[in-house]
């Protein structure tokens, strides 16, 4: 497919048109807050053009946590930064596809009026939580801003507002803090911190980037159930980001796998974790850290590095790492992009995966040769 | 806060000691090293055909028939105290801050640097301003529009800037304004600022121009550099995700950043300056520090070399303290480290 007719995709419900299964309405039933359709954001780069995202779907109910996992640069933070309108200011972007957040659709909105849904209906936290506040700003003033480019409110009312959120992400003496400098925070307090910043004008919807990658292993179990805490009280939808399938296990209500820059598998957290139907996603299994194995009986993990995402090959863009690469007829991994086609499960419906193994072929594998290894 | 201060001074302090040491054993300790006699150092200081008298007096007041520390207790202390030269009968007081006196002119030094103060401070202040605003102004632009016109425009203007040396420009400038097109009919001479603040502007605005068109250039390149690294920062997405204008992102999270390394050069640059832009003031003909200095040592008159030097170590010096005091408040991580 050419560069022009993927362009020529913004805005339109081409979703079923790209081949892409459609698991939920456009805009959404009451509950599903957002509602992504085969988002592409391609970056012009002198070496080539970067298809970062190329055609991903998902979506994420009020109150339900998304796991979007896959190794690093298969394309999770670009996705959430498009979801955000993040890349509209990058003038080497190209952006095509449907966001719906709450019925409105962003990538076609007007910028202005998608920045003020920034902070406000949606937030963001990020993987480093110390390059991700200003270095010369109290954490207070930080948070202050945050909310008051939201609320028109005081000074004084907005430090009080600060103060509470620090309080409520379990920062002690929160009216002392509020003063502190991002550096005078340990890496957990920072996460929680940011946490507070992003929460502060109670978001519907709140996208945490690898939220734990960056913290001590006691650390990182403290902020996932802060962000657990927080979204029942506050009944958001989460979409937690990862490279770690360890992080999620616990959290997630449903889960996307990520390979260079397409979805390869998707559906419940049970459908993935417990009939995983891609070779790639068996790879991740296998390569979650368990305490009740010996390191050296595990699978190894999945062996090889990540695709170009320049110039992508024809065929699976797994082909090169995977182990099975020759059981499906013709060479055809080799050829031909599979497609997410609905995987019958034992779970209900809703599993996709994109493998030209057969669903025989697959179960078997699974069941008799991985399973057992996990 | 108050430790860094006072860490700081007493770090300045102790800095303009070793630029006073190492000032006074270059002028007093290298010539003993190389040979020269104490007769033949003090015959220095009075030209050569002075008469043995004369020399002799010289010898005795510099003291340099005394030992090495002694004569450099006695330098520093003239300094706080003032010193009185002996000729035969006649005796010259030197008023402190007494910063030597020259036998060739018979003069104190520190008034004669006084009187040269306003004129280079002028030129260093004005220019100052307007490289500061132009630089760091089209840095910003040049930096937001990456790679259109205006960037490729203002980057070559700033090429040129920082190729051309400042006598070109400024006798380019000099000879355009003053003779091709004379809007500057009378050409340019410095009115102190007490006497017309109007005339003073007037004929300072060639020469601040022609000084703020290298250091533009200079900060312009600085700032489009600093600022294409500051607005890939993290803190910067984390901005954008708060919801915030991209006015206020650029300007309250961006820009701040970008210009605390602009600071430490700019308080470099500015000290250098006011111990006088010996270029500037050559080409305009503007009695400041930089000039008095060239002439001086033109003339070999020593003291007059030592005492500018040791001004001009104590404008930079004094500048690189307040960089660190305006460093500090704005990183508040140099504070605590
Ligand atoms: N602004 C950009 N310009 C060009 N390439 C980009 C840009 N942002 C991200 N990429 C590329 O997109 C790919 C996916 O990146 P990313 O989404 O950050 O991966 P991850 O899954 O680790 O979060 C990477 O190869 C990265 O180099
Ligand atoms: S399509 Fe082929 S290469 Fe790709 S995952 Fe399936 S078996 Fe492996
Ligand atoms: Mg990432």
């Amino acid at each position: 497919m050419s560069e022009v007719s993927k362009e020529q995709t913004v805005g339109t419900p081409a979703a079923a048109a790209l081949g892409e299964p459609v698991p939920a309405q456009r805009s959404g039933t009451e509950d599903t807050f957002l509602s992504v359709r085969d988002l592409r954001i391609h970056f012009r780069t002198d070496d080539g053009l970067v298809k970062s995202v190329d055609g991903v779907s998902f979506d994420v109910k009020a109150g339900e946590t998304l796991g979007i996992v896959g190794e690093s640069g298969s394309g999770k933070s670009v996705t959430s930064l498009g979801v955000m309108g993040l890349h509209h200011a990058a003038p080497n972007a190209r952006i095509s596809g449907e966001v719906w957040l709450d019925g409105e659709e962003l990538i076609g909105a007007d910028p202005e009026h998608v920045r003020q849904l920034r902070g406000q209906k949606m937030a963001m936290i990020f993987q480093d939580p110390l390059s991700a506040m200003h270095p010369y700003y109290t954490v207070g003033a930080q948070i202050v801003e945050a909310y008051r480019v939201h609320n028109k409110v005081t000074r004084k009312v907005a430090r009080a507002r600060a103060i509470e959120m620090l309080d409520r992400v379990g920062i002690p003496e929160p009216g002392k803090r509020v003063d502190s400098y991002p550096h005078e925070f340990s890496g957990g307090m920072r996460q929680r911190a940011m946490i507070a910043m992003a929460l502060v004008n109670n978001p519907q919807l709140l996208i945490a980037d690898e939220p734990t990658t960056a913290l001590d292993v006691t650390v990182q179990a403290q902020i996932l159930d802060l962000i657990r805490d927080l979204q029942k009280e506050f009944g958001s939808a989460v979409i937690m980001i990862t490279h770690d399938l360890g992080v999620v296990a616990e959290m997630a209500d449903k889960l996307l796998v990520m390979y260079g820059g397409r979805c390869i598998e998707r559906g419940t957290a049970e459908q993935v974790f417990y009939e995983p139907r891609h070779p790639y996603t068996w790879g991740l299994l296998g390569s979650m850290p368990r305490i009740d194995r010996d390191q050296t009986e595990r699978l190894i993990p999945v062996k090889g590095s990540p695709p170009s995402l320049i110039n992508v090959p024809d065929g699976c863009a797994f082909n090169p790492r995977c182990p099975y690469a020759d059981i499906p007829k013709d060479n055809i991994t080799r050829t031909t992009r599979p497609e997410l086609t609905e995987t019958g499960s034992g779970f209900g419906s809703g599993h996709f995966s994109a493998c030209h193994m057969s669903q025989e072929e697959r179960t078997r594998i699974w069941t008799e040769e991985i399973a057992p290894k996990l | 806060m108050a430790a860094y201060f006072i860490r700081r001074v007493f770090g300045a302090v102790l800095l303009l000691l070793v630029v006073s040491a190492v000032t006074f054993a270059i002028f007093f300790l290298v010539p003993r090293m190389a040979g020269q006699t104490m007769d033949q150092l003090a015959a220095q200081y009075v030209g050569k055909d002075a008469n043995p008298d004369t020399v002799a007096a010289v010898k005795k007041n510099l003291g340099l028939d005394q030992p090495l520390y002694a004569q450099y207790w006695d330098f520093i202390r003239q300094i706080f105290v003032g010193a009185d030269y002996k000729f035969g009968p006649d005796v010259q007081h030197c008023d402190a801050p007494c910063f030597g006196y020259s036998f060739k002119r018979h003069i104190e030094v520190w008034p004669e640097i006084v009187s040269r103060i306003p004129v280079t401070f002028s030129l260093a202040i004005g220019a100052a301003v307007i490289w500061l605003i132009s630089g760091i102004a089209t840095g910003v632009v040049s930096a937001l529009k990456r790679g259109s016109f205006l960037d490729r425009f203002f980057m070559s203007v700033a090429l040129a800037g920082v190729s051309l040396p400042i006598f070109f420009t400024g006798m380019l400038a000099l000879g355009v304004l003053t003779v091709q097109w004379p809007i500057w009919s009378d050409g340019i001479n410095y009115v102190p600022f007490t006497e017309s603040p109007l005339d003073w502007a007037w004929n300072l605005l060639v020469p601040w121009c022609s000084l703020a068109f290298l250091y533009s250039a200079l900060y312009a390149r600085l700032t489009r550099a600093g600022m294409l690294e500051t607005m890939s920062e993290d803190y910067i997405r984390t901005a954008r995700a708060k919801g915030l204008k991209e006015s206020r992102v650029v300007g309250k999270h961006g820009l701040r950043a970008a210009l605390t390394p602009i600071v430490t050069i700019f308080g470099m640059d500015f000290g250098l300056l006011l111990g006088g832009a010996v270029i500037t003031e050559t080409v305009f003909s503007f009695q400041g520090m930089g000039k008095y200095a060239i002439k001086s040592v033109q003339d070999n008159d020593l003291p007059i070399v030592m005492g500018v030097t040791l001004t001009a170590a104590f404008f930079i010096v004094f500048c690189n303290l307040l960089v660190d005091l305006v460093y500090a408040a704005i990183d508040p991580r140099v504070r605590y480290s």
